[in-house]
């Protein structure tokens, strides 16, 4: 091929990847940026100004709402990371052959549902006139209906099971690939469960765990419909504020600016959590 | 903890049980969900009333509407199966061209614009469709004010809907395909151009039938989570409802066994889905 051929070729496939993430991904959120620096003044005039952001640290309820969905979220993130660990080692290293294949599959079942469909099927079983509650009953437990939904216990309940999968995938991944040889020598030059885990199995799963933990959390993070449908009157959770205000007060302008909060929350975790565990997006990610 | 180091029997009847008690609670959820859309109780709840298929097709006797009879579900399920269809299309292209850039061309700038490529993994649904709500919303609302001009296309709407999926879709599908071409033996290539094929010919007759069972499955993942998406989805529905947000809306009302009905229904079709494309794979 000739360099101008070269840059033909080149420039097809570079127009529409441009195309898809300036104008489907760039743009609107720098548009969304730009808005929550505005301030309505009436019904056609804008100006600028930091209102929504002042708002934001004004009203108690916005920031400690923001503070509970990041300290639950990163809680989350680690409840999963301890579920989903010894899942991932056992299907990684312990199970042969067909069985291997097979748990690796049932861990994917509860994934072909929507999260619409598990958090019903958790509503199902928790709330006061639900399975949990009759089998209590039953078994004599209990006098009368027990109520288990709409509360934080709930909520984490059904986020850990929605972050499972994406937890368990890269850590299988990682695992399959330990070398058992390095195992062995842990053990031989005379490390115990603990110190071999610690020295020896986590730093080489670190690409998995951090990938593992970016996709959990960025989605508990963003959820919505296991917070609102699960939690109670106080389980808040800071997407929640951000509907209310685009979709029932119009209110795009403190919208934007609750958006662009939670944003930043999210790239400065993920940041801070790629930097401690010196980890690239590139190579967790791609 | 690996095979050939000696465990007591008790630390492997724990580490069964937490296995054991870990898939119950994979499975139960669903379980229960599937188990009630056949139960003859207006409630999905215990106790068992017998087993009954009207709330798939009872059509009004009994003040029972099923699943098949009910129009509000039946024309979300189509609202939210050609929205699937042009994410698919769109999101799956984007992604074979996008593979074939970063996977084969060297460019200045490729690290920078290979780490926006994964951007969209790390936004949150919710901000991505606030975003595209806020820009292209805001932009029909400003000329629709200063000239007077209807743009209903960037109302939200399908348009929009399909937009906003199409957004981070895309960056999955591109590392489905992207992990498969790199596997690929880049002599076959070169054997069919020195046989004489243009490179056009090649990449249809040579590469892009390696590509395709990744290409398949590239394609069945956006449609489910097309089709599942609620949290981007939600930000840009206008006046045709996705079978998601419809589902919302009902569950908030109360829920009834229809519900469940249309759960089973969504889980035997995504089943359906994953099994072709792992027996193509294989």
């Amino acid at each position: 091929m000739n360099a101008s051929a070269g840059r033909l070729s080149l420039w097809l496939l570079l127009t529409p990847f441009l195309l898809w993430i300036t104008l489907l991904v760039l743009v609107p959120h720098l548009q969304m940026l730009r808005v929550s620096f505005q301030v309505r003044e009436s019904w056609d005039t804008l100006a600028w100004g930091l209102e929504q952001y002042q708002n934001f640290f004004r009203e108690s309820y916005y920031w400690r709402t923001f503070l509970r969905t990041g300290v639950m979220s990163l809680f989350t993130t680690f409840l999963t990371l301890l579920v989903a660990f010894p899942i991932a080692w056992y299907i990684a290293r312990l199970a042969r052959g067909r069985a291997k294949g097979l748990l690796f599959l049932a861990c994917l079942i509860p994934f072909w549902a929507s999260e619409l469909v598990r958090t019903y099927g958790w509503m199902i079983l928790l709330r006061e006139s639900g399975v949990f509650s009759a089998w209590l009953q039953a078994l004599g437990w209990a006098d009368g209906p027990v109520e288990m939904l709409y509360n934080d216990v709930a909520v984490i309940i059904g986020l850990v099971y929605n972050g499972l999968l994406f937890m368990v995938v890269p850590l299988v991944t990682t695992l399959d690939g330990l070398d058992e040889n390095l195992v062995e020598a842990g053990y031989d030059l005379g490390g115990g469960h603990l110190t071999v885990l610690r020295e020896v199995v986590v730093p080489w799963a670190m690409p998995g765990i951090v990938s593992g933990c970016i996709v959990v959390f960025m989605l508990t993070l963003g959820s919505y419909l296991t917070p609102n449908l699960m939690g109670g009157k106080d389980s808040a959770w800071f997407t929640e504020q951000i509907f209310t205000q685009f979709i029932t007060r119009f209110n795009w302008e403190q919208g934007a600016a609750l958006g662009v909060l939670l944003l930043f929350l999210s790239s400065l975790i993920v940041w801070l959590g790629l930097k401690l565990s010196g980890q690239s997006l590139r190579k967790v990610m791609g | 903890m690996i095979r050939s180091v000696p465990r007591s029997r008790l630390f492997d009847g724990v580490y069964l049980a937490y296995l054991l008690a870990f898939f119950v609670y994979l499975a139960l959820p669903l379980v229960v969900t599937a188990v009630f859309a056949f139960n003859d109780s207006p409630f999905p709840s215990l106790p068992w009333q017998g087993f009954t298929l009207d709330w798939y097709l009872a059509g009004g006797e009994g003040g029972r509407t099923g699943l098949f009879h009910d129009d509000g579900l039946l024309s979300a399920l189509w609202v939210s199966a050609k929205i699937a269809f042009w994410v698919t299309l769109g999101s799956v292209s984007l992604g074979c061209v996008n593979a074939v850039l970063f996977e084969r061309l060297e460019f200045r700038g490729k690290e920078l614009l290979y780490l926006l490529m994964l951007l969209p993994l790390v936004i949150p649904g919710v901000i991505l469709g606030v975003s595209i709500l806020v820009f292209y919303s805001g932009m029909a609302n400003d000329v629709s004010r200063l000239w007077g001009l209807e743009l209903d296309i960037f109302r939200p709407g399908l348009t929009l809907l399909v937009m906003g999926q199409v957004a981070f879709i895309t960056t999955l599908a591109t590392l489905v395909i992207a992990a498969r071409l790199r596997k690929f033996d880049r002599q076959l290539e070169e054997a069919a151009l020195n046989l004489g094929a243009t490179p056009l010919v090649a990449w249809f007759t040579v590469t892009f039938p390696w590509l395709l069972p990744s290409v398949l499955g590239a394609a069945a993942m956006a449609f489910l989570m097309s089709f599942e998406n609620f949290n981007t989805t939600v930000m840009l529905t206008g006046s045709d409802t996705p079978l998601t947000v419809a589902l919302f809306n009902r569950l908030r009302e109360g829920s009834t066994p229809v519900l469940n009905a249309v759960a089973l229904f969504l889980m035997l079709v995504s089943a359906l889905l994953a099994l072709t494309t792992l027996r193509q794979k294989r």
